[in-house]
Order: structure tokens, then C-alpha cells, then sequence
């Protein structure tokens, strides 16, 4: 029978908590990877904990307090997935060792949220038996039990209970259904804690072979029918997996993503540089006519608005990485992918990771914790910020968009701008490749890790949790803006009005050229003037290494202060200040440089040195560096 | 090898079988038995990536990608009849 009830053991209805604190502090999530534990955890919470259809998104434990149920006074820590709890990962270790309370700093667990997907008891359950041995209060959550009913699957939850010794429950963490059983659960693990601590049962299931026989005799006796394979699934895959037509899709899609940045995000961005623009005059009139305008509107403002105009294109592209990832297409494409993969020497395992720097290189690199061989994830760290993150994407747009004409190929599906920007993103995964193969063959000779890939359900991504990417990642760019790019182009627009000269008694600007950041630009020139760069990209070369978006800032700023080039746009300005070959290798240079400390930060943290930060940063340069010098000198030549 | 068993990898599109060894070090090995793939249970053949490998299986409602380097390693009873 199925039961949608919430099943737990017969007991008196428990008084809320009273007055006295309770002894219940912290509450565990736990399941194997790709069951639901992060949904669950941002239902519970109210936090918007990153979530994917995909196994092993998140790497690290995260705790929040259960406002969503109003237990503000309990902590849930968030877990990995593991299988069991003996661990061959770096991310499952975590789990076992916040579980069992050897994590530093913090607290043991008082009880378990065991989450289990209700698709595919057999296997699931085979993480129940080493969970119940650790002796924790545990509740036990079938989650994705709408999807087991839609395909036919049925369980007695009572009989289920009855055979774990746990209390059982159905729920959608995704939908959010039958999770009133959580507080319940809370208060009567409460009242357990008051009473002398439970037996503990010494673990009796030691190998996976006994732990699946357990398993299979539990759910054959909770008259478990597992739900027939997802009809949509199979569908989609005979084709999404197709011999001649996969490739192709996966082509197209890339393709269709970078199209879809220029001809939609293009004009959405310049029509908001032109409000943007409008409303700074206008609120440039309101101040007084002396420096604190020029401040506000010249050095403030045309910074910070030279970045935000960009982002339109960063929510779309991070619209089809969410598609992407939710729907369960990004576990296919890695399986297509395999092959190249392979052939450079990188496990399979590393696609993930890589595909994620695409985001960010910064949760790519924590993603390289599910990489079980210790050199191949520090293979997969030192070539991860090659991938082409979303901090590339302004300064891309803001060169294709000024030099590369808008012209179309194929009847109009093909632009040349979209080509050129999926070419920026080629040559980064190529110069990841390259790495990887130099990599392999002089320092990391390991042993090929096994490719294994769970390939989840396909699902419709949801509206709400595609939104609350986007608000989450639009909030984090504004922030920048607001932030980083405001602090830089401050410090940019004072250094290039100073020093102060004293004329017929009245303190003038001086000119830039002249100013402090004239003369350090014209002391750098000598070492970028090979590469087609004047001073003023030097300068925005210099201020992006805390973060790539900055030098679009820092443009915005000088080119905005500058009286040549005042009024007439950052585009323009850059189009008549730059020759094509400065332009590509600009962006060539971006292509390849580690402009980014919070890369450097987490490269240092997960390899625990300074050494391999230091090693990046200064390789990535090097290559950068001297690709921007090719690339100038043969687009001068040719053109 | 007794007769009547294959290596996964050996196994077509199509094809069913039962798992009756596994052959890998002790840490693939473990995370594959919690994938299901333990002696006893049945396993589909469902999709070749399109490069020829890796290849999708089905095992207890779930479909896992394998290289065929790991499949070489595993050995299973084809059901009689090969293909459904």
C-alpha cells in the first residue's frame, strides 16, 4: 500500500518546548549524494544553499538555524552525500567526521535526518544500517515521493518504520510536502535526550554485500515496488545520448547559449547603460558644480556603471547554467565529454568541476573534493581557472561589442561576435587541456581513478529555483559593483587627479597625464607596448588582479575622466584609443591570466600551501603574457 | 572463466545480465557496490555514448556511466537470450 501519512511510533502528543531550553541542539542531514539533503536543508532553513541535479554538489558542511519551522534554536548542518560511511573522498570524509563529531569546531549531532531517495530504496537504504549504528535519534525521509507515485512505485511506510526501529516519513523536498513531520520528530528526539542515552548498537553490517542483503530483505518486507524506470528519461537519453545526434546537440546548445548572450543580452545591456548613463546626469545636476562631481559622476559612477551594465548577460548566462544543471543534462555532457577528457589523462570526475569554473573557478575548485586521487584533484585545481568564469564575460563583451562588426553567417542563426566569444572560451579549455597533458606527463603520473557517473532523473527546472539563482547571482555582481569596483575606481580616479597644484591661490586637479596614475602608467608602458596596450589598460590591467571584472571599472573611470573622451562612452572611447590587435590581445590575455584573488585564496586553502597559489599565478602570467604578444604582433602584421 | 560469463564491457546494447563478480581494487569496488553492483543483481545495458564509450547501465532504477576499462572488470550472467 502507499501511505502519504506520516508514520511514526504511537506516542502521546509531545508539549511544545516550554520555557527551559532544549536539550536538542544540533540536527544532522544525511543521504547519499543527489537525494535531496541541500532542498531539504533550504526548505528548513529558509537559506538558499546551492542545489543541482547532479551527484556531489555540495562539498563542504553548511549549518543554518530551522527558521522555516520556527526552531530558530536548532542548528542543521548540511552534509555531503556519502554511500557509507567508510570514505575514499575528501567530501565524505567531511560528512562522516561532523556525523560521528570528530569535525572541529563543530558541535556532535544530537539527531539525524537520514534523506533517502524513495526512487531507489534497494541501494538507498544500504546507507540506513552504519547510520542507525552511530546511535543518534534519526528520522528517516523518503524524499522524491512524488515522483515514486507518478511511476507506479508503492511502499508500507509502517512496516518500513517498523523493520528500521526509526520512524519514517514520505516527503517532496522539492515541492515541499509532508515535512510537518520534521518538528514533530524534533520535539520527541528532545524528550529521548532527557532519558538515559539509547543502547548503542554496534555496527554488525561491516561489508556493502551485507549491508545490500539487509536492504533488500527490509524493503521486501515493506512491500516495496520500485517505480519503473522514468519513460521521459529513457526518451529523452535515446536521442540527448545518440550516436550522431548527441553531438551535435551538445554543439548546438553551447552555441545557442552564446548567441542567445549577444542577441538578447547586447541590446538589454546597452539599454541600460543608456538609463544608467541618463541617471547619472541627471543626478550629477543636483550636486555642486566643483570636484565632488567630477568625483561622483566622473570617477565614481562611470565605474561602477561601466560594470553593471553588464548584467543582463551575466543573468542569462547563468540562466543556462541553471537549465543546465537542474534538468540533469550536465551529468550527459560530461558523459559525452569523457572521451576528451581521457585523453589528456583526467578522470572523468574532473569534467564536473570543470564545467562549473565556467561559473566560478572558485566553487569549481571546493567541487575537485569528489575527486578521490589526490594528485588528479590537484591536476584538476591548477587547471580549473583556464575555464572561462563569468568575471570574463564583461570585459569580453566590452571588446567584441567595440570591435568586432555584428555580422551574420547562415542565414542569420551564426553571429560573428557570438563566434569569436565561443573561440575566447575554446582557447581557454584548450589551454586547460594543454596544462593538464604538461601536468600528466612531467609531475602527476597517476594511476587512472575510475570513471563512475550517476546519471539523474531528468527534471523540469523550476521556476522559483531558477529565479532564486539569479537573484542570488545578480545580488552577488551588484555587490561587487558596489563594493570592490566602487573602492577601486575611488583610489583610480584620486591618484589621477593629484598631485594638487597651487595656482593665483586656488588648489587645480592636475591633468592626467601628469597625475600619479599617468606616471605610473607611462613606468609600466615599456613592458605592455609589445603587446598593444597603452597606458591606461596598463593600469586596468594592474587593478584587476583582485578580480577581472575591475578592469572594466577602472576603464570607465579613466577614460570617464579623461576630457578627451568624457562624453563620448567607454566603447567609443576604447575604439579610438586601441588598435584590433591591441583589442584580441587584450582579451587573449584575459583569457589565460589569473586575475582573481579569491582563486589564489582557495587554491592556498584546499592545497593547504602557498606554493601551488604562487606556482598558478605566476604560470597563468607568464602564458598570458606572452599569447597577448603573439597575438598582437601577428593581427598588426596581417591587418 | 566458467562458461555462460561475460565482462560488462563486452555486453551489448540491449543486453541483461546478472552480476557475478566484481574484480576491482578494494575502493572502486565499494563505491560500485553501493551503486548496486554486487553479485545477484540484474543489470541492463541501456546507451553507448556517442565517442563508443563510456556506457549507461541500468542497475536497481539507476542508470551509471562506466568506462569500459571499469566494465572489463566485471562479470555477469546474460540472461537467456541476449537481447529482449
Amino acid at each position: 500500500m502507499s501511505c502519504h501519512a506520516p508514520v511514526l511510533e504511537p506516542l502521546e502528543p509531545v508539549p511544545p518546548p516550554s520555557g527551559a531550553r532544549s536539550r536538542l541542539k544540533t540536527v544532522a542531514l544525511i543521504g547519499p549524494p543527489n537525494s535531496g539533503k541541500s532542498t531539504l536543508f533550504n526548505r528548513l532553513t529558509g537559506m538558499r544553499q546551492k542545489v543541482a541535479n547532479y551527484p556531489g554538489v555540495t562539498v563542504e558542511h553548511h549549518s543554518g538555524r530551522m527558521k522555516s519551522i520556527g526552531r530558530s534554536d536548532l542548528t542543521l548542518i548540511d552534509l555531503p552525500g556519502i554511500y557509507s560511511l567508510a570514505t575514499y573522498s575528501e567530501d565524505a570524509r567531511v560528512a562522516v567526521d561532523v556525523l560521528t563529531g570528530k569535525m572541529p569546531g563543530v558541535p556532535r549531532p544530537d539527531c539525524v535526518l537520514l534523506v533517502l531517495d524513495a526512487t531507489h530504496m534497494n541501494r538507498q537504504l544500504m546507507l540506513a544500517a552504519p547510520v542507525f549504528s552511530i546511535g543518534l535519534p534519526t528520522l528517516v525521509l523518503l524524499n522524491m515521493s512524488d515522483q515514486m507515485d507518478d511511476r507506479g512505485g508503492k511502499l508500507d511506510t509502517l512496516a518500513l518504520a517498523r523493520e528500521l526501529g526509526h520512524p519514517v516519513a514520505l516527503i517532496s523536498a522539492a515541492k515541499g510536502t509532508g515535512l510537518d513531520v520534521v518538528p514533530d520528530f524534533l520535539l520527541r528526539a528532545d524528550k529521548a535526550l532527557e532519558k538515559s542515552p539509547r543502547p548503542v548498537q554496534l555496527p554488525v553490517l561491516q561489508t556493502p554485500s551485507e549491508c545490500r542483503k539487509w536492504a533488500t530483505q527490509v524493503t521486501v518486507r515493506s512491500a516495496y515496488q520500485s517505480p519503473s524506470a522514468s519513460l521521459w528519461t529513457s526518451r529523452l537519453d535515446a536521442v540527448l545520448l545518440h550516436r550522431w545526434i548527441a553531438p551535435v546537440v551538445f554543439l548546438a546548445v553551447v552555441f545557442a547559449v552564446f548567441q542567445v548572450v549577444f542577441t538578447i543580452g547586447q541590446p538589454l545591456s546597452d539599454g541600460l547603460g543608456r538609463v544608467l548613463t541618463h541617471a547619472g546626469a541627471k543626478a550629477a545636476l543636483l550636486l555642486p558644480d566643483n570636484w565632488m562631481r567630477l568625483l561622483l559622476r566622473d570617477g565614481l559612477w562611470n565605474g561602477v556603471q561601466s560594470v553593471l551594465v553588464f548584467l543582463p548577460q551575466i543573468l542569462l548566462l547563468f540562466l543556462f547554467i541553471g537549465i543546465l544543471e537542474d534538468s540533469g543534462y550536465l551529468a550527459r555532457a560530461a558523459l559525452i565529454a569523457d572521451r576528451v577528457m581521457r585523453s589528456i589523462g583526467l578522470n572523468g570526475k574532473a569534467f564536473i568541476p570543470l564545467l562549473s569554473a565556467y561559473a566560478c573557478a572558485v566553487p569549481a575548485i571546493m567541487a575537485t573534493r569528489t575527486i578521490e586521487n589526490k594528485r588528479e584533484r590537484l591536476a584538476t585545481i591548477l587547471i580549473a581557472p583556464f575555464m572561462t568564469c563569468s568575471a570574463r564575460l564583461p570585459i569580453y563583451t566590452l571588446i567584441i561589442a567595440a570591435f568586432i562588426p555584428n555580422r551574420l553567417f547562415l542565414g542569420g542563426v551564426i553571429g560573428l561576435r557570438a563566434l569569436v566569444m565561443i573561440g575566447l572560451y575554446a582557447l581557454g579549455f584548450l589551454a586547460a587541456l594543454l596544462t593538464a597533458k604538461l601536468l600528466n606527463s612531467s609531475v602527476m603520473k597517476a594511476s587512472p581513478a575510475p570513471f563512475i557517473l550517476e546519471l539523474p532523473q531528468y527534471r523540469w527546472p523550476t521556476v522559483q529555483g531558477l529565479a532564486m539563482r539569479l537573484y542570488d547571482r545578480g545580488m552577488l555582481f551588484v555587490k561587487k559593483a558596489g563594493t570592490i569596483i566602487l573602492g577601486v575606481s575611488l583610489v583610480i580616479w584620486i591618484l589621477s587627479v593629484l598631485p594638487l597644484h597651487f595656482a593665483s591661490g586656488t588648489a587645480q586637479f592636475s591633468d592626467m597625464a601628469n597625475s600619479v596614475i599617468g606616471h605610473l602608467g607611462r613606468f609600466i608602458e615599456p613592458v605592455i607596448r609589445p603587446l598593444g596596450f597603452n597606458w591606461k589598460i596598463g593600469i586596468g590591467l594592474l587593478s584587476s588582479i583582485f578580480a577581472r571584472e575591475v578592469i572594466v571599472g577602472t576603464l570607465g573611470t579613466l577614460y570617464g575622466a579623461d576630457p578627451a573622451t568624457h562624453s563620448v562612452g567607454l566603447q567609443a572611447a576604447l575604439r579610438h584609443d586601441m588598435t584590433l590587435g591591441g583589442a584580441i590581445a587584450l582579451v587573449v590575455f584575459f583569457a589565460f591570466a589569473m586575475q582573481c584573488t579569491s582563486t589564489l585564496a582557495v587554491v592556498r586553502r584546499e592545497t593547504n600551501s602557498w606554493k601551488f597559489p604562487v606556482l598558478q599565478f605566476c604560470y597563468m602570467t607568464f602564458v598570458a603574457y606572452f599569447a597577448a604578444l603573439i597575438t598582437n604582433q601577428v593581427i598588426t602584421r596581417l591587418f | 572463466m566458467k562458461t555462460g560469463v561475460t565482462a560488462l564491457s563486452d555486453a551489448k546494447v540491449g543486453n541483461v545480465g546478472i552480476v557475478e563478480s566484481v574484480d576491482l581494487p578494494e575502493e572502486v569496488s565499494h563505491h560500485l557496490a553501493h551503486l548496486g553492483f554486487l553479485p545477484g543483481t540484474r543489470v541492463e545495458v541501456v546507451h553507448r555514448a556517442p565517442a563508443g564509450d563510456p556506457t549507461v547501465y541500468r542497475i536497481d532504477g539507476v542508470e551509471v556511466g562506466l568506462r569500459s576499462e571499469t566494465a572489463r572488470h566485471i562479470f555477469l550472467k546474460l540472461a537467456p537470450g541476449g537481447a529482449k
